[in-house]
């Protein structure tokens, strides 16, 4: 399969046995999402060669692992970069040296990321002349992730690349991950067992457990799906891409357009036309029969019941909705589910009490 | 104090063997010490043990062996004569082999430990930036393991400095040839110049306590060595 990451493979790990067959897009960024010692990592050093399973590994129609054909590629005849989860950076070499390092084995050709782009990106300009010692973690990992980026990969793996920071150091990079995400057309295979980190890069999720493949799908669908653990999470949500509209500054709101229709949340200092990711948190939207009974809820979209599943506490249920594309979940006690007399295929309105903007 | 002509070329035939001896273990000590941090091989084990033998072995036990193996009837003996190199017992080239068993672990181990202190992570590094196993090698390993080199580099000079059994047995005792300083000690204690003998032992304790001193002041050839040894 061309335009796309075919990854097979299977090792036996200690306590089980890793096996994946995924077939993932070819563009944006792919989380392993999974809780820790589910196999993500090894998944992605399968992926970049430093482990060896059985299998296939095909990125955009270029073959980097075939046991059917007995095709290895090397590590590093692989077009990928690789960002580890603590700084990695070479101690005995300056900032600079570091970034040079992958840069100078690639011919001037097939440079598509630049020297100057790849330092305003991650906001490293000023560090090129100190030391690796002398830089903090945040400011390590941006060196490390701007050094895997100049080798222009065809693929770029990070493996938890803020798990070994702080939260403020998190808050410090994440924007830049996300810059990279809208700015670079290179596919990603983020590993991550942060939910929220996943909910502001992702656009595709694969979520692993003892080594099997729970889901792989679009991020919107899988989160909206009632069957995987997911959904039991007290904290329960969907991510949407809208794109920003227009602003009303007399009540001091942002319509943020959906696939069909559109939300207001509060005034956000964004440009219009801009892309906004949101979370939508299941607990925060409520159902009603009708959109003619008058409410302080501003938004509200007309939905379809696409389905019920159990909630963690036996007095609620989760609905699935599909709101003209937008898919969506609600938590509601079963009593109301009962009241209301919902049924799968119903015309609803979906009531959104609040929204969080991502970034 | 005061040196006599033969103790000068004693102590400068000993200045330029410790100096071929440390450079051509750095050259043969590197692969030998990259392979035992690396390899997964069973016979790791044996290949370390081997290269260790040196720090328990009488040099004299060592030296008796190497007399056999390069004497006439003795394999390397007749390889080195079927080459047209004449024979290695009793010339400076021979002191030279002999040097470099004797003073083996004493490179391999620190440089040993340098390469395993770094981990793979490094190496794992460099694949992913496009840089061959041999670029790895020369341009990540080598450099981030420069204070176990340090470290051998001294050892391995100050140990073939220090040497005897093994000179006795393999060199002799020829002026010029294979007399080193701690020959000329001998010498000078056996024909009773203790004067003499006093100038050059002191020479050679200024000379130890100095690369001791060394190896503990720069930081990270203190921690090669406390891991090597």
């Amino acid at each position: 399969m061309s335009g796309g990451l075919t990854l097979k493979c299977r090792l036996p790990l200690a306590d089980f046995a890793l096996e994946a067959d995924l077939s993932l897009p070819g563009r944006g960024v792919t989380a392993l999402f999974g809780p820790s010692g589910s196999g993500k990592t090894t998944l992605l050093r399968c992926v970049a060669g430093l482990a060896r399973a059985a299998g296939r590994v095909e990125i955009n129609g270029e073959c980097w692992q075939d046991d059917a054909r007995r095709i290895f590629l090397p590590t590093h005849k692989r077009p990928l970069g690789y960002v580890f989860q603590e700084a990695s950076l070479f101690a005995h070499l300056s900032v600079r040296a570091n970034l040079e390092f992958g840069l100078k084995r690639i011919a001037p050709a097939q440079r598509k990321v630049g020297w100057d782009a790849a330092l305003e990106l991650l906001g490293i300009g000023h560090l090129l002349e100190r030391g690796t010692a002398a830089l903090s973690g945040g400011e390590r990992q941006r060196v490390a992730i701007a050094r895997a980026l100049l080798t222009s990969p065809q693929l770029l793996l990070m493996d938890e690349p803020l798990a070994a920071l702080d939260g403020r150091r998190k808050q410090e990079i994440l924007p830049y991950l996300e810059r990279l995400h809208d700015e670079l057309a290179i596919p990603v295979l983020y590993v991550s067992h942060s939910p929220d980190e996943v909910a502001r890069l992702a656009d595709h999720l694969v979520l692993l457990e003892q080594g099997q493949v729970l889901a792989s799908g679009p991020i919107a669908e899988l989160q909206a799906r009632l069957d995987l653990p997911m959904a039991l999470d007290e904290d329960a949500a969907v991510v949407v891409d809208a794109e920003v509209l227009a602003h009303d500054e007399a009540y001091a709101l942002t319509r943020l357009g959906l696939a069909a229709g559109s939300i207001q949340v509060t005034r956000k200092p964004l440009a219009v036309g801009r892309r906004a990711r949101i979370k939508i948190q299941a607990r925060d939207v409520s159902i009603a029969l009708s959109a003619d009974n008058p409410s302080s809820i501003v938004n509200r979209l007309p939905a379809r019941v696409r389905g019920f599943g159990e909630a963690a506490h036996p007095a609620q249920c989760l609905v699935s909705l599909d709101a003209g594309g937008t898919l969506l979940l609600a938590r509601i006690t079963r009593l109301s589910r009962d009241q209301l007399g919902l049924r799968e295929g119903m015309e609803v309105v979906a009531q959104i009490k609040s929204v969080a903007l991502l970034g | 104090m005061h040196l006599s002509a033969d103790d000068w070329s004693a102590i400068r035939l000993t200045l330029e063997l410790a100096s071929i001896v440390t450079v051509l273990l750095l050259i043969i000590g590197t692969p030998i010490a990259w392979w035992l941090a690396r390899s997964r091989s069973p016979l790791r084990g044996v290949v370390g043990a081997v290269v260790s033998l040196p720090i328990v072995l009488p040099p004299t036990v060592l030296g008796f062996y190497l007399l056999v193996l390069m004497g006439p009837e003795g394999m390397v003996g007749r390889l080195t004569e079927a080459l047209g190199l004449g024979r290695l017992p009793f010339t400076f080239p021979g002191l030279v082999v002999a040097s470099i068993l004797y003073s083996l672990p004493f490179v391999v181990q620190p440089v040993q430990n340098a390469f395993m202190a770094m981990g793979d992570r490094p190496l794992e590094v460099a694949a992913t930036l496009r840089a061959s196993p041999l670029r790895t090698f020369f341009c990540v390993a080598l450099p981030l393991a420069r204070p176990g080199f340090i470290t051998a580099a001294i050892l391995g000079f100050a140990h073939t400095v220090g040497e005897f059994g093994v000179v006795l047995m393999i060199g002799g005792n020829i002026p010029d040839k294979t007399r080193v300083i701690s020959m000329q000690i001998y010498n000078h204690v056996e024909a009773l110049e203790y004067g003499q003998a006093h100038g050059l032992a002191a020479i050679l304790l200024a000379f130890s306590f100095l690369v001791l001193l060394a190896l503990y002041t720069v930081g990270g050839a203190r921690n090669t060595l406390g891991a090597g040894r």
